[in-house]
């Protein structure tokens, strides 16, 4: 008998219902922490695993939470941020769940933390050598928009063949004289796989590249794992006479003063007044913290 | 002055006791026992039990209970528990041909050996709201038969004997079957994993879907060769044991849909087959599966590609609810990042347009 | 359950703690794979019966199991204890051929076979490729090689006590297949590191 039939053993003497550390039972760790090694040593590369159910729906960060399960210990500290915010209800929804399940530290500090579980944000803060940034993924495949069939995707991923994706970002050129994608805008990651670099505006993109950090996606109800090693090369699609560029904002947060952020447009009141502020909210309240001001507080 | 709104665990918490008070109702009501749940809801317990993978009538109450009566959140729950339980093995292939029937019909004959057995059917009720029930009168006591000593030959069996069926679908020998818990799905599935699949699969979006097939869109010819409900024995060879360890009894529903075929390039005129097999119950659900499993061998019968009922990408990625409930309702979490980026680039478009010059113009203010 | 009193040798030995001697195991293990080059120490008490070394049994404690055929080398193969072990621990079949192996353990490495003789994976499907688990006796002495790659800054130095016969020549065909070819997880006494397709070695002078 197995150790794992043998802790079940054990459990079953118990109530009707329990759980294990970090909620998924050892076979099912297991089965992704082999998925993640592959992904790690094919960077870019969709490894299919067999997503289990969560305890919370698809679609809710089931693969990000699946992925940090599979590598969370007791020694870790867990930041979790969504929209860029620790304080939005999904990340608190999540950190609350591993908290429970695990007993480990968390935090909103992006430097205290050991691992971060993201939706559509890379923290503004600089990633250092050790973390773990854990992104939850919806659509895990670059090219599904452009074909909806698995089957031809993966012919398409196996030859390398991405005539497709660079016909449609050139039709957005011919049309509307740049690329119109703005986020989960696609990647290529060492020379070889066009990856989808999750819904996070093109502003992070260059975050990717040569990131001290290792990335790794979770998509749950897709069923895909991959991975970007630290210092690996991604580089964001684009042509000689159309380069790759990032969103440009206008003026700094009103809070903090940054001025190479992503803001998020907070509407004001019901004349539409608006005000731009980080969506990081940890940079934003540290770079307050150590006294810098934006316009709203000057 | 703005100040970013802070508090959401404590809206979260709030939220959740006020859902559990809400789920409770008027405490002058009595509390709802999971008994009551497996005994006088069973059809709904069974739907828990068949889409929620995990066959127990308790843990699937309780999750009727905890969900308010919301069948796909009960469902939800039910495999996020299951999800979690080490696998110890595969039982032996349940042979249906021994089940203890309750109820079994064929449409294809008028008698046969075994008899019809109409069984607990809701079919040639007139469906007439019932006041008797609504005032607590209880039921007259069901005349009974004698079970049967022997097992009761499936439909599809007589016609095998004749050759007019076609040879149960053979795969490849495989030393144990796909299991979709356990390994990804890999389009194009082998018929065990798409069977598992629709297993699990939502019963509206296969009910429409061989809905579907009956009005043209890959009309198949169908009959309802047998439909038969009972209990089946489950047995588990262990490595230390010599003879099978009986695990217990379980029911299911199975359904033989027999197709008239007229042949193709791959296949001669015979008689066709799709399979429906579903715990507990459900006998709509076990019917609309084997019609969808009969649309989908297209492929394999060499048929024309016509309809979405035989395309299995599309079907058998969609007919999952827990998938589909989630990714439909994740739209109510924030997106306000990307829609920040969607609307810069709108606005760019639109002065670049000119269309957008008194929008523009509104906003730089 | 409690288990019977281990006359036979191979029912005690595992993780004191599965859940956890996992995790950790899993982490270093890990951090290695995206690291190539780096040695992670592993301190877990297992016990494993020759020639199995106790880190090549926390290895496969931590990543093998029923779902992964598992490749054993002569030396392994021939020692009853290690397939008792292996199958009580970790619930893995064995299988006699090397391209079905998801997890190669390799306790020889002078004896390894080719690598080119494992699954290597399709284009299609790269992932299903033979991990091959290599027992060395030492990562901190040995044959030098420098490495480069996705994982390593600008360069980072392996050595190797004994490396496979003609290892820079298999491991520079492994890695011409790109994406298909194995994964390489070093078991040294008290450490891991790991060498996965991506990473491209030369002879180390000096």
């Amino acid at each position: 008998m197995s150790t794992d039939a043998r802790a079940f053993c054990r459990d079953e003497a118990q109530a009707i219902a329990t759980y294990n550390f970090a909620y998924l039972d050892e076979q099912s760790k297991r089965m992704i922490r082999r998925a993640i090694l592959k992904g790690i040593a094919v960077p870019g590369y969709q490894v299919p695993f067999a997503s289990r159910e969560m305890p919370m729906p698809y679609g809710w960060g089931t693969g990000g939470v699946q992925v940090t399960a599979s590598i969370i210990g007791p020694d870790d500290t867990l930041k979790v941020i969504d929209q860029g915010a620790d304080d939005t209800t999904n990340a608190i929804s999540i950190r609350k769940f591993f908290a429970r399940t695990t007993g480990v530290a968390t935090t909103t500090a992006t430097t205290d933390a050991s691992i971060i579980q993201t939706r559509h944000r890379i923290p503004e803060t600089p990633l250092t050598e050790g973390q773990v940034l854990v992104y939850q993924v919806p659509i895990p495949e670059p090219l599904r928009f452009l074909e909806p069939r698995e089957t031809e995707t993966r012919t398409m991923h196996a030859l390398a063949e991405y005539g497709v994706m660079h016909v449609k970002l050139y039709e957005d050129i011919a049309r509307h004289g740049h690329i119109a994608t703005t986020y989960a805008y696609p990647v290529k990651v060492e020379g070889r796989y066009v990856m989808d670099p999750s819904p996070t505006p093109k502003f992070d993109n260059p975050k990717m590249d040569q990131c001290p950090a290792l990335q790794l996606f979770g998509a749950g109800r897709e069923m895909r794992i991959y991975a970007i090693p630290p210092w690996t090369q991604v580089v964001s699609l684009d042509f000689e006479d159309h380069p790759f560029e990032v969103q440009a904002f206008d003026r700094p947060c009103a809070l903090c003063g940054a001025d190479d952020v992503f803001l998020d447009e907070v509407i004001m009141d019901d004349q539409g007044t608006r005000m731009f502020v980080c969506s990081d909210t940890d940079h934003c309240n540290s770079r307050q913290t150590a006294g810098h001001a934006g316009e709203q507080d000057t | 002055m703005y100040v970013a709104v802070k508090g959401g665990e404590t809206a979260i918490d709030n939220a959740h006791r006020l859902l559990a008070d809400r789920r409770r109702g008027d405490r002058g009501v009595a509390d709802l026992g999971l008994d009551q749940i497996m005994q006088q809801l069973s059809l709904a317990v069974d739907r828990v039990m068949s889409e929620g993978a995990l066959y127990d009538r308790e843990l699937a109450a309780l999750a009727i209970k905890q969900a308010r009566g919301d069948m796909i959140e009960a469902i939800f729950l039910a495999r996020a528990y299951r999800t979690t339980l080490p696998r110890f093995g595969y039982t032996r292939p349940v042979d249906t041909a021994d089940m203890q029937v309750e109820r079994r019909i064929s449409a294809c004959f008028k008698d046969l050996p075994g008899g019809q057995l109409l069984g607990p059917t809701f079919d040639y009720t007139h469906r007439l709201l019932d006041p008797g029930l609504a005032a607590g009168q209880a039921p007259e006591t069901p005349a009974v038969r004698a079970p049967e000593q022997a097992g009761m030959m499936r439909v599809s069996d007589f016609l095998d004997q004749e050759g007019l069926l076609e040879p149960a679908p053979e795969e490849a020998a495989k030393p144990v079957p796909d299991d979709i818990a356990r390994t990804p799905m890999i389009y194009p599935l082998d018929r065990d994993a798409r069977l598992q699949a629709l297993a699990r699969g939502d019963e509206g979006f296969l009910l429409s879907m061989a809905y579907s097939t009956q009005r043209g869109y890959a009309r198949s010819h169908p009959f309802a060769g047998e439909i038969r409900i009972g209990e089946v024995a489950l047995e588990l060879d262990v490595p230390e044991l010599d003879f099978p360890a009986p695990l217990g009894r379980i029911q299911v529903t199975e359904c033989q849909m027999v197709n008239q075929f007229q042949g193709s390039a791959k296949a001669p005129p015979q008689f066709t087959r799709g399979y429906g097999l579903v715990f507990g119950q459900a006998e709509r659900k076990a019917m609309a599966m084997s019609l969808v499993d009969r649309s989908l061998r297209a492929t394999e019968l060499g048929e024309d590609l016509v309809a979405p009922a035989q395309d299995e990408e599309f079907v058998i990625a969609h007919a999952d609810n827990v998938q589909a409930t989630g990714f439909v309702e994740h739209l109510k979490l924030p997106h306000y990042v990307d829609f920040q980026s969607e609307l810069d680039l709108v606005r760019r478009l639109r002065a670049e347009t000119g269309a957008g010059d008194e929008a523009a113009q509104e906003d730089s203010e | 359950m409690q288990a019977e009193p281990d006359a036979n040798g191979y029912l005690e030995g595992g993780f004191a703690d599965p859940v956890m001697g996992g995790q950790t195991i899993f982490r270093a293990i890990m951090q290695a794979m995206a690291e190539p080059g780096t040695i992670r120490p592993i301190s877990q008490a297992l016990r494993a019966p020759a020639p199995m070394t106790r880190t090549m049994a926390a290895i496969a404690a931590t990543l093998c199991d029923a779902d992964t055929p598992v490749w054993l080398d002569d030396a392994l193969a021939a020692a009853p204890q290690v397939i008792k072990w292996l199958g009580f621990h970790t619930g893995a079949p064995m299988t006699p051929h090397t391209d079905q192996a998801a997890f190669a353990l390799v306790s020889d490495s002078t004896a390894m076979p080719q690598l080119a003789a494992f699954a290597q994976g399709s284009d299609s499907y790269p992932d299903r490729s033979s991990t091959v688990i290599l027992a060395v006796e030492s990562l901190a002495s040995g044959d030098a090689f420098d490495l480069s790659g996705p994982g390593i800054r600008t360069s980072a130095r392996l050595r190797l006590t004994p490396a496979p016969a003609d290892f820079i020549a298999q491991w520079t065909a492994n890695g011409a297949q790109f994406p298909c070819g194995v994964d390489l997880i070093l078991a040294a006494p008290d450490a891991v590191a790991c060498l996965p397709r991506t990473t491209r070695i030369r002879q180390g002078e000096g």
